[in-house]
Order: structure tokens, then C-alpha cells, then sequence
């Protein structure tokens, strides 16, 4: 079995505003683009343009309907790819080394010339969060872009995941949550940041911004709002006449 | 066992960046495509663009897989099967454009009109429009008509501009946001990125929409409202706001009509011997032209004349709104919200627009000559797009719409609403119509505009339409992009005349762009006795297999967006912000492999041909060579191009100038778009600042300032009631007086969906969305969308579904006085619950789009088009009425109504089950595993 390294040097990885996604799959293609003509194999699509399309994704936008008893039913677009686990049981359910936590910024990543593509890790996954490809028969996942976000050839600006410089909406948020002083911790610290299912043990890194409190608004008085209020002082044209001499 | 390999962290990206726009869909965006050799390798948001800022949704990074889409046409075709089978030959273009020019030239000859030309989503308007002209057919519009022409159009007419290419919220300072009825993809990456501003600092987004997904999912409250009745609501809320006191004024005297007297007898407004609107000076109790020096105007009384008290347009305006019917108690009920939430949003609106006010240091002067030392702003915003506008109240909950958020005075001021150049522009500024046509003579004038009254109507004596589509006529007044959804069924009825060639270009009218789509392939395929068409001739152009090109008879292919010039024009719908005037323009950043070409160019290639004016030189040769060249040399005026950028001969000048040899390789080595930022001081006020409309001269928007007042009462509507009610020498036919009496209100009104009256048997709404991951039909044969949205579930509300019993995997009969369809249902509670509905144009027909018979776009998927016809149901008067707004003949999409039923066990085909048609393309690959090498 694989062992985890014992500490990494930072951790990087994704915040993702569930307050701010709007679910329009952005991050999802983003991602696909890049990481079809990046590393490792490309991501296939079998039966392509037939019944029943099977492609593999390194991250999916999921939506979930939330009924509440007092309060208007809510939507949450939740998008999902690797969370990094510093615990990840992906990596030690490995028999042959190719999934791994990288030791100086935690990634985690695939060697797939050492996969054999036995399922393990994504058995393992309490998240779902890695797909057999079926046409290559190795584990994909995601790779928190590993190839850009050092890559010289790109601009400075340029190097973070694919999904966070494409997100519409700026939902997506690419940092070391290792460094308490860094944006996305700040972040994190600010909204209330979670982990996802934290009594799985996994330790995730990426974390997840919850929605702010929905359906809020209070039934106001707008009469108090007016000085004074027209209908208490002689009528609209009353209101009307005396705020005009004074315009 | 830890084993980390060595990676290579800076592998080599692409070979080369080429900048262009991309057009997944309308929002026009700035890409970066990766090229590695000749070959697209990776396509990611232009990070300079003022559109996108670098952002790119899930349509424009899968810009690649719709290049590479198995569904590109290869060669032009000629129909060799009956129509709809899909059965042609490749032919060559020499033959195509031959065939094209014989059955064109004798039309243009003869009598110009029987061309009717319409043109759908494409981005090149002033183009086709300005060639339809030349050919002197009046028949000719492009989408606007079954899209979203109330929301345009009650725009410029109240305001002078509207929302999306016409306007923006100021995201940077909102701290209120309404959304009304925007559909998933309208103005797709622009509205999330504004969302996601306002969502970094907290402000307040208020979502009303029959439906809470996309944008509305994350809206902090939602009125999930009853469709068709957001004008109601408006209007409440306009009662609650009058009621407080809380509007402004003082923005009122200085920038609307509101103090114009009305001429109690007419209903016109009383004017002076100039001509000039009178107001009632304060001072002096007199009435004065509007635009006097140093008057105060009133709003709260009017003037004594022969007898009659004449009233200010605010008066009107108070004594409707402020009226009981009005009152959140009284509409509650058919809006399907509460008084409570109608009060808290009113009192919202009037809290953060009077007690959260902005102010910038920053002076300006009003075109009074009137010194400002600062900007004052009402830091609310509103959005809204065709949830709102497709009814048959479209136009006037439009209208409702812009008088909500002119009286609290959050237009063109700081927070509020912002106009992008080249708006604002009053319909005064704007075109009329014109339809005048002779044989081998250029038509009058532009196609479309904006009448003032009935003296504008394209009719002949006789009361007929002059158009194919009866746009401009007593049917739809105001109808200012056309009726692109009644030209098929008119053609076939040969009503109000016999046409002989219908060409279009990237509209799919056999399918998803068409009202009652089972009928109107009928129409297509309709013959006369004698065994021809009823519609002699069809012409498309299209780039990809789709259902409309089984219906042609000659096909033009045309190219990608990657394979061709474009420009994005300030003559046509430009891509300006709030603070800069732009454009762009795309260019070929790869060659097509297929024997296709750009439409533009073909275009201009069969102008050339048939010789028509602006495209030919002295000696008949054809003035351009291409669509690039024509972009490059033709001037609308003189030193106004399709370009604005880079113009004269040095390329320096900005707006007007001299066309410039080199202009689009100026633009391809600025990332493909030109920017041109407004002066500080012109940046608010825009339609009464001297500075804006200054600089708006010297950029050749106008030719002279322009500025206006608002229109909250409008006049030209007042002119259209008039007639009805007897007066003047146009007259509409009798059966149409008493509606257009009622909708042509010239105050914003709200009236009952006209298909209110099917209510009884057909108790729930039904509606479409886009999503945001396709553009209509075109996302389904990209192999990484359709993998997003494959089907069209119909999703229905908790209350529907539990009164029918649904459970999991069932599927759902879904009737209209129409037609009906069946599809597999899905339960959402988040959803009004008088409602169902389902994605827009992810159905297709089988053997359209390269994709397999099987595949469940076409065998779990259903078009809600098939139930809705153009027309209303019979009423037992002997006349049909279109299913469209009276104003502007907006197809009245929205206004749907249905039953539903449970479908009996063992359904498990969508229905309609349309025959296939042969794909002209080849059979697709099956898997994709797809990484570009050079």
C-alpha cells in the first residue's frame, strides 16, 4: 500500500463559494479542455454522439433541491472534484504507488504509467471524486492543475486551475489553506468555511463556503420610512405640493 | 511505499495564441484560442476583453468540440428527395451560386417583394438588412420578433435603450439587485460576473422568477411569481412607492415627461406653436415650453384651458398606480406571492434607493447649461429578459418595468442602470419603417424602426400589410424587429400575398425557432395541386446539419466562427460597456478543410451577381472581394464603417474617419476588439449630459446632440388609441379597435395573458429554459455539452406531483388547447406551484445534427413548441388571433397553458416521434479521445 507523506510543505487547493455558484458547468469544461490536451492520457468520450455518451470528467457540478418548513425551497449547485485529503484513503488503498500526495504542496496525483487501473482508490473515495477513463483503462483526477500552476510558459496570471481563472462568477477560489494568512484561508475564516463530510476522516483541504441565509428580507413598515408619511398628512397632492416648494 | 515521479511542470501550452470573439452563443465574448501547428488545441477567456475579462462559460471553452462537430456541412447541396427527407447532392459552388442568382434575379426584376429574406441569431444584421434593401425586397428581419423584441423595444421607446447591448447595471455599485424573468443564458458571462461582484460585497440580489435555478438559485430572496403577471406586481410595487413618498422628484422635473400637461380632450400633450410639450411653471401658474429657462416645473397641478383642466403626465401617473386595484392585497392572489413579500421589497427598494445614496465628486453639466457639482445615485439595479417580455403583456410589463426604476431615479445614475453606447437613443433618433419597393429599384429606406403614429405604418391604402410578416401593421403596431414566427405560416396561406423564395440563414424554423413546429414542417412540405410547393423556393444557410436544412432546396454551407471575418458592429449590436464604446471582430484563426464559405461572403458574391447597388462598381465588377473587405471599405455615412477602431488613413482616428486599408490587422494585433473609454464626465447622465453628447458627435453615434426627456407617458401609443377610437385618417379594421384601445395604453398597464381564458381546462403554466450550458439547438451535437444536457426532463412542482400520484421514472402527457407531448417527469419544489417546465431546444428531430436515432435527445425529448400554435384558439367569432403581444406581435411564448396527466406505465419514447431525416454529413465517430498534435 501507498503511505502519505508526513507533512506537506502547503496545501494547496480549491475554496468554492456555494453562496455564488450558479451552476452553469464553466469550471466543468474548463476543466475538460485543459486536462484532454494535458497530462497524462486525454479524457475520452465513448459513444460520443450516440444513446448513451459516457465521458470521463474531472469535475462534475452537481444541483440539490433543499425543502425547508418555513421558508421557500432553495437550489444549491455544488460542484465536486478531488478535495486533496490530507488523509486521503485514495492514495493508501494503492497496491502499486501511482496514486500518491505530493510532498510539497499536497496534491494529489495519479502516475499513470504506474496505474493498473484496479478501481481501488476510487472504491476508496467517499467523495466520488476520481473516474476510471474507459478508453485508456487509467484512474483520472483531478490534478489542481498541476501543469499550469507552476508552468513558466503561461503568464504569472495565468497559473492557476483551469476552473478558477474560467469561473463566471468567481465561486472559485485557487490558494495555499495551509497559511492562515493567506486570501483563501482569510476566506475560509470569513464565511464560515467547511469541511465536506469531516467525520469521514479524510481531512479534506479543499473547502466549501456554505450559502448565506436565504428569504431573509423582513415585512418592513415602509410608512415608518417617510417623513412624513403622505398618507397621513392630507393626502398624496398634500405630500406632493409641499415637497416641491422645497425641491 | 512513497513513490514521487519527476513531472513536467511547464509543459509548452500551445505554439501560438490567436485572439478572436467567439459566438457560442450571443454574448460575444473575447477568446484566446491555443493553436498547435494549424490545429485548435485549447480555447480559454481573453483576460483584456471588456466582455468577458477573461472568464468563459462551459459553451465557449467547448468552442473546439463544435469546430471539430461531426455535424459540419461539407459542401453546398442540392435537394434531390422530396422536402424534409433530407435527401441531396453535394454540388459545386459555381452550380450553387448559378442556381441561386437564376431564381433571384428574375424576382428582382419582376416584383422584389416575393424574395423574403429573414436571417435568425446571426450577428451580421446591418449587413443582411442593408443587402435586402439593395434587392428591394420590404421582406426582411432577423430573430427579434420570437425573442425578445417587447423588452427592445419598450425600451427605447420609455428610455431610449434597454437591457443587454443597450444597457448594464452598474455592478460595481449596486446594492440592490432585481432580476425579473431571465432565462439561465441571458447575457451569459456578463450577468455572472456581475453577480458574482455583488455576491464578493454582500449586496442583496432579489430574484423573480416563476423558476429558482441559475441565477435565481442564488438570489438571497425569491418571488417565485405566477407567469405572465409580473406586471402586476411592478405596478404594486409602484402603488407602495408612491404611496411612502418614496420617488424622486426632483429627478422626475429635470429628465421625464412627468410634468407635461395632457390635453384633457385628446390625450395629446398641449403644446406650443414651436411644437414644444407645455409645462405649468410653479411660479407663475403659466404654462411654458418644457425646455424654458429657470421655470419650475410642477407635477402636483394642472392648467385651466377652454374649460378643461389639463393635468401633468405625473397627476395620471399618481391617480392610476395609487388606485386600490393596485394594492398588494389585490394583486397578491394572481401573482402568487403575498402583500407581505410585495410590502418588504417595495420598502427594500425605497430604504436602500433613499437612505443608502451614493455620491461622486464629479462635476457635470445637463444640456440646460445647468452646472452639477456632483452625481447622486440610487444605488438599485434591475435586470430582465423574456420571462417577462414573451406574453402577450409583454410590452406594457416591459414598460412597468422602466417606470419602476425611473421614479426612484435609478437610471443613468450612479448604482443604477447604465446605458451603453451607442445608447441611449429615443425612438425619435431611431429609423422609420419602410416598404416602398419597384421592380430592379433599391426599397425606400431601412426595413425596421420605430413609428410615432399611425402615419408610420407599413399598410397600404386599403388597410393591408405590406409586409410577408404584417410587421407594422394595425396587428402589431410597433413590431420593430419584425415577425420572424408568422413569415412560414403566411407564406403558406399566401397571405397577405403570394411569395416566391423564402432564404434564410441560421434560423432552424423546421424545428426549434418556430411556434407549433409538427405544422409548420407541414407548411414546408405543403403542395399545390398540381404537385409544387406552396412555397416555390427555399434557400439556407447553415454550418451544421441541422433540422431546418432537410427543408431546402438549395444549401449554402457555411463556415465555423473559427474559419471567418465577423465584425460586432456599433451599427448592429454592438459590445459596449457602460464606460467605453468597443467592438470586435472575428477573424479565421484556421482555414476550413470543407468546401464551405462564410455566409457574408456569399452574400456579397450573389449581390454582385445580381448587381445590385453597393455592390458592383461602375463597370459591374463586384466592389468586394469578401466579407473582410466590405468590413474594411463600406461607410454607412461618410467616415462611418462597420468599425470604429482604428479608422482613417493612419488608423487614428476613433468613430468617424476615412476607411483604413489595415484596420482589421489592427484589431487581430489588439486581441481582436477595439475600446475607446468615455470621458469621467460624461459617464452618468448620459441622455441629458452635455459632455456625453459632445463626445457622442465627435464619435458619429449622432450627427447632432440628442438629448431627450423620458417617455413615462407615450405619446405615439396615445396616437394609436386615437385612431381606434375613430379619429384620423388611418384607421384600423373594426374588429381590432377595442384591443387596441386597451393595449396601446399610453401609461404602463397590466392586462391578463391572453390565453387566460383556456385556464379552466388547462390550470398550469407552462415555460423553457436555456440552460446555461447550451445555446438553442446548437449545444447537442458537441460532444462534451450534450453530455450536460441530454434530455429534456419535465420538471413539475411538488404540489403537481403529488396531486397525480407521480413517482420516480414515470412520465407525464403534458396537453395544451394545441397539442401535446410526453416526456419523463422530475419533481422540483423550488418551482412555482402552479407550474411545469423543461430545457428549450435540447430535442431534436431524429437523423438531424449527426447524432444517432437513438440518441435521447431525440428519444427522451420533447419541444414545448409543439404546443403552442402562433395562434390563439378559435373564440367562436370567426377570427383568429395571433398568440403575440398586440404592441410589438412578440411571439407570446410564455403565455403557454397545459393539463397534465400521467402517462400509462411502459412509456418510454418521447412523443412527438417525428420521422428521421437523412444526414447529409457522414456517420460521427463513435469514441473521442481527443488531444491535438501538431
Amino acid at each position: 500500500m501507498t503511505t502519505l507523506p508526513q507533512s506537506t510543505r502547503a496545501k494547496l487547493g480549491l475554496v468554492i463559494d456555494l453562496d455564488t455558484c450558479v451552476g452553469c458547468h464553466a469550471c466543468v469544461i474548463s476543466c475538460k479542455g485543459w486536462n484532454t490536451e494535458n497530462y497524462g492520457a486525454p479524457l475520452s468520450d465513448l459513444d460520443a454522439y450516440g444513446a448513451e455518451p459516457e465521458g470521463t470528467f474531472l469535475n462534475r457540478v452537481h444541483s440539490f433541491e433543499v425543502t425547508r418548513d418555513s421558508a421557500a425551497p432553495m437550489v444549491v449547485h455544488f460542484p465536486k472534484s478531488c478535495l486533496h485529503c490530507d488523509n486521503a484513503p485514495c492514495v493508501t488503498v494503492c497496491p502499486t504507488g501511482a496514486s500518491y500526495k505530493r510532498s510539497e504542496d499536497g496534491i494529489v496525483l495519479v502516475n499513470e504509467s504506474a496505474c493498473i487501473g484496479c478501481g481501488l482508490c476510487a472504491w476508496a473515495c467517499p467523495y466520488g471524486a476520481r473516474e476510471m477513463d474507459s478508453a485508456e483503462k487509467v484512474m483520472k483526477k483531478c490534478t489542481l492543475c498541476v501543469d499550469r500552476i507552476y508552468n513558466e510558459n503561461l503568464p504569472e496570471e495565468d497559473r492557476e486551475p483551469a476552473c478558477v481563472r474560467t469561473c463566471p462568477a468567481g465561486a472559485r477560489h485557487f490558494g495555499d489553506l495551509g497559511d492562515p494568512e493567506s486570501a483563501v484561508s482569510k476566506l475560509v475564516a470569513e464565511r464560515g468555511g467547511m469541511d465536506l463530510m469531516p467525520e469521514q476522516g479524510t481531512k479534506p483541504v479543499n473547502k466549501y463556503l456554505p450559502p448565506r441565509p436565504r428569504d431573509t428580507l423582513a415585512t418592513p413598515d415602509l410608512a415608518s420610512l417617510c417623513d412624513p408619511a403622505p398618507e397621513a398628512a392630507s393626502g398624496f397632492l398634500g405630500w406632493l405640493d409641499r415637497t416641491l416648494e422645497r425641491l | 511505499m512513497q513513490n514521487q515521479p519527476a513531472l513536467d511542470l511547464s509543459p509548452q501550452v500551445s505554439d501560438e495564441v490567436r485572439k478572436t470573439t467567439c459566438y457560442m452563443c450571443a454574448c460575444r465574448c473575447g477568446i484566446n484560442v491555443h493553436m498547435k501547428g494549424d490545429k485548435v488545441a485549447y480555447i480559454e477567456g481573453n483576460r483584456d476583453h471588456p466582455v468577458n475579462r477573461g472568464v468563459l462559460c462551459a459553451k465557449g471553452s467547448a468552442g473546439i468540440m463544435q469546430h471539430l462537430s461531426p455535424a459540419r456541412l461539407r459542401a453546398p447541396l442540392k435537394r434531390v428527395g422530396p422536402r424534409g427527407s433530407g435527401e441531396f447532392v453535394e454540388i459545386t459552388w459555381d452550380e450553387a451560386l448559378a442556381i441561386a442568382t437564376d431564381w433571384l434575379q428574375p424576382l428582382r426584376e419582376s416584383a422584389p417583394e416575393k424574395l423574403a429574406f429573414f436571417t435568425g441569431r446571426d450577428q451580421s444584421q446591418s449587413f443582411t438588412g442593408w443587402w435586402a434593401q439593395a434587392f428591394g425586397t420590404p421582406n426582411w428581419a432577423a430573430h427579434g420578433g420570437f425573442c425578445s423584441v417587447n423588452m427592445a423595444a419598450a425600451g427605447i421607446y420609455t428610455m431610449g435603450g434597454s437591457f443587454w447591448e443597450f444597457g448594464q447595471p452598474d455592478w460595481d455599485r449596486t446594492k440592490l439587485f432585481l432580476i425579473f424573468g431571465v432565462a439561465e443564458d441571458h447575457d451569459s458571462n456578463p450577468i455572472k460576473m456581475g453577480l458574482g461582484k455583488l455576491k464578493a460585497r454582500g449586496a442583496r440580489v432579489i430574484g423573480i422568477n416563476p423558476i429558482r435555478s441559475g441565477y435565481n438559485a442564488i438570489a438571497d430572496d425569491w418571488v417565485g411569481i405566477t407567469p405572465g403577471t409580473d406586471g402586476l406586481f411592478i405596478l404594486s410595487l409602484v402603488h407602495e412607492l408612491l404611496k411612502a413618498g418614496k420617488i424622486d422628484l426632483d429627478y422626475l422635473i429635470r429628465y421625464t415627461n412627468a410634468p407635461y400637461l395632457v390635453d384633457a380632450a385628446t390625450g395629446l400633450f398641449l403644446r406650443d406653436d414651436a411644437g414644444k410639450p407645455l409645462v405649468r411653471d410653479r411660479r407663475t401658474g403659466e404654462a411654458v415650453a418644457w425646455d424654458a429657462p429657470g421655470i419650475a416645473a410642477d407635477l402636483a397641478h394642472g392648467v385651466e384651458r377652454d374649460g378643461a383642466t389639463h393635468l401633468p403626465v405625473f397627476r395620471h401617473l399618481a391617480d392610476r398606480y395609487l388606485a386600490p386595484e393596485y394594492a398588494p392585497e389585490a394583486v397578491a392572489g394572481t401573482c402568487g406571492v403575498t402583500p407581505a413579500q410585495i410590502r418588504s421589497i417595495a420598502a427594500e427598494i425605497a430604504r436602500v434607493a433613499f437612505e443608502e445614496e451614493i455620491t461622486l465628486d464629479q462635476p457635470w453639466t445637463d444640456f440646460r447649461g445647468v452646472k452639477h457639482d456632483k452625481m447622486i445615485g440610487r444605488p438599485v439595479a434591475m435586470h430582465a429578459m423574456r420571462g417577462i417580455s414573451a406574453h402577450s403583456n409583454g410590452f406594457q410589463t416591459c414598460r412597468a418595468l422602466h417606470l419602476l426604476q425611473i421614479l426612484i431615479g435609478a437610471v443613468e445614475t450612479p448604482g443604477g442602470f447604465r446605458f451603453k453606447p451607442p445608447y441611449p437613443k429615443p425612438p425619435e433618433a431611431h429609423p422609420r419603417p419602410h416598404a416602398s419597393h419597384a421592380p430592379g429599384q433599391p426599397l425606400d429606406g431601412p426595413h425596421l424602426g420605430y413609428p410615432l403614429g399611425p402615419e408610420h405604418l407599413l399598410i397600404h391604402d386599403e388597410g393591408t400589410p405590406k409586409r410577408i410578416d404584417k410587421a407594422f401593421s394595425w396587428e402589431a403596431p410597433l413590431s420593430a424587429h419584425g415577425l420572424m414566427h408568422m413569415v412560414i405560416s403566411n407564406a403558406h396561406a399566401r397571405d397577405p400575398y403570394k411569395i416566391d423564395t423564402l432564404f434564410l440563414y441560421m434560423a432552424n424554423m423546421a424545428w426549434n425557432s418556430s411556434m407549433n413546429t409538427s405544422a409548420v414542417m407541414d407548411m414546408l412540405t405543403g403542395q399545390n395541386e398540381d404537385g409544387s410547393y406552396r412555397i416555390p423556393r427555399i434557400i439556407y444557410s447553415d454550418a451544421y446539419s441541422s433540422e431546418m436544412v432537410a427543408f431546402a432546396d438549395l444549401v449554402l454551407p457555411d463556415t465555423t466562427y473559427l474559419e471567418r471575418h465577423d465584425c460586432i458592429s456599433l451599427l448592429d449590436r454592438p459590445i459596449c460597456e457602460a464606460e467605453a464604446l468597443a467592438d470586435s471582430i472575428r477573424w479565421p484563426v484556421v482555414s476550413p478543410d470543407r468546401d464551405v464559405r462564410p455566409f457574408q461572403s456569399v452574400l456579397l458574391d450573389l449581390g454582385a451577381r445580381l448587381g445590385l447597388p453597393g455592390m458592383v462598381t461602375e463597370d459591374g465588377a463586384p466592389k468586394f472581394s469578401d466579407y473582410a473587405d466590405y468590413i474594411t471599405h463600406h461607410e454607412r455615412r461618410p467616415g462611418i464603417g462597420p468599425l470604429a477602431g482604428w479608422r482613417g488613413a493612419n488608423g487614428n482616428c476613433a468613430g468617424r474617419g476615412a476607411p483604413n486599408p489595415d484596420q482589421i490587422a489592427r484589431y487581430v494585433e489588439n486581441g481582436g476588439f477595439w475600446i475607446d473609454h468615455i470621458p469621467e464626465e460624461a459617464q452618468f447622465y448620459k441622455p441629458w449630459n452635455a459632455a456625453y453628447q459632445n463626445w457622442a458627435v465627435e464619435r458619429g453615434l449622432y450627427d447632432s446632440p440628442q438629448p431627450y426627456v423620458f417617455n413615462l407617458y407615450l405619446e405615439p401609443m396615445r396616437k394609436f388609441q386615437r385612431a381606434a377610437e375613430g379619429h384620423g385618417d388611418r384607421q384600423p379594421p373594426d374588429h381590432l379597435r377595442a384591443r387596441l384601445r386597451e393595449t396601446m395604453d399610453p401609461l404602463p398597464r397590466w392586462y391578463p395573458p391572453f390565453s387566460e381564458p383556456q385556464a379552466e381546462g388547462f390550470p398550469l403554466h407552462a415555460l423553457t429554459q436555456r440552460p446555461m450550458a447550451h445555446y438553442h439547438s446548437w449545444g447537442s451535437q458537441n460532444a462534451w455539452l450534450r453530455q450536460i444536457h441530454g434530455h429534456t426532463p419535465l420538471y413539475v412542482s411538488g404540489a403537481i406531483w403529488q396531486q397525480h400520484g407521480f413517482e420516480e421514472g414515470d412520465w407525464a402527457i403534458l396537453t395544451s388547447p394545441h397539442g401535446r407531448i410526453t416526456l419523463p417527469v422530475v419533481r422540483m419544489d423550488a418551482l412555482n406551484p402552479h407550474t411545469v417546465w423543461t430545457w428549450n431546444a435540447v430535442a431534436k428531430r431524429r437523423g438531424a445534427w449527426a447524432l444517432d436515432p437513438k440518441a435521447p435527445e431525440a428519444t427522451q425529448s420533447a419541444l414545448l413548441n409543439h404546443l403552442i400554435h402562433e395562434l390563439l384558439p378559435e373564440k367562436g367569432d370567426g377570427l383568429r388571433w395571433a398568440n403575440s403581444d398586440p404592441v410589438t406581435g412578440q411571439a407570446a411564448w410564455y403565455d403557454l397553458r397545459v393539463k397534465i396527466e400521467k402517462a400509462p406505465a411502459g412509456q418510454s419514447v418521447s412523443y412527438p416521434d417525428h420521422s428521421a431525416q437523412l444526414s447529409p454529413v457522414p456517420a460521427p465517430p463513435r469514441d473521442l479521445a481527443h488531444q491535438t498534435k501538431p
